[in-house]
């Protein structure tokens, strides 16, 4: 019954419109052990549109890997793969 | 000790083609002759950069990987160094074998899917696992 009764309640919004979703790093959940500092396209999305590394607390990273990906970055950006600094690099 | 290592070469952009061909040339044979052994080349041609090196925004990229003794490594630095004309940037990676295992699979094609290589790997594996007992078996 009381079931039932939870079923019939209408909200006024969807109750699970705020709730975050976890974030997980996606190397590990994908399995990736190696990040390629020659693609620059794949570390786009590591990147901010001024072409800053983005923080562990938005992209989910695990630390090992956030550790690689900042150093991926850091090597593209040396051979001219990626910028140093951008304006409106998305 | 030989380890493997992977280094990217940005030419200038005034070489001719036959400049860029010597130049390459040049530095395979030189590791050759350094008794490094040359596992892979790979010659992306011109390029935009993505910040200007020495006013110039374009630029002749040239990957090789090869298996070096770390001296060969250095006295390769000090050649590109002292090569500045030609050579705008350059970048040594000692590859790890993560970064082994990545080449070879984008050598064999299968750039961006090596996730899924590695999970038909692990349905083989475990196949031939429940296959061997059976066998055992009968």
């Amino acid at each position: 019954m009381a079931i039932d009764k939870k079923k019939d309640i209408k909200f006024l919004s969807n109750p699970n419109l705020g709730r975050n979703r976890k974030k997980y790093c996606r190397f590990k959940k994908t399995g990736i052990k190696y990040i390629d500092y020659k693609d620059p396209d794949f570390l786009l999305k590591f990147v901010n549109e001024q072409g800053k590394i983005l923080p562990r607390r938005i992209t989910g990273n695990s630390l090992k890997f956030q550790r690689k990906v900042s150093q991926a970055v850091k090597r593209a950006r040396h051979i001219a793969l990626l910028p140093y600094l951008a304006d409106g690099l998305k | 000790m030989l380890k493997q290592y992977e280094t990217v070469v940005i030419f200038s952009p005034l070489l001719s083609e036959d400049e860029l061909k010597t130049a390459i040339t040049g530095y395979t044979k030189w590791l050759k002759k350094n008794k490094a052994e040359l596992v892979h080349q790979e010659n992306w041609g011109l390029k935009q950069l993505a910040y200007p090196i020495a006013n110039k925004h374009s630029g002749y990229y040239f990957v090789m990987e090869y298996k070096a003794t770390n001296e060969v490594v250095g006295t390769l630095e000090v050649e590109l160094v002292r090569d500045n004309e030609k050579v705008l940037r350059f970048l040594t990676v000692l590859l790890d074998k993560y970064a082994l295992k990545y080449n070879d699979d984008k050598r064999a094609g299968l750039v961006g899917k090596t996730k899924r290589s590695a999970s038909t790997r692990k349905v083989e594996s475990v196949a031939n696992e429940t296959v061997e007992p059976k066998a055992t078996n009968s």
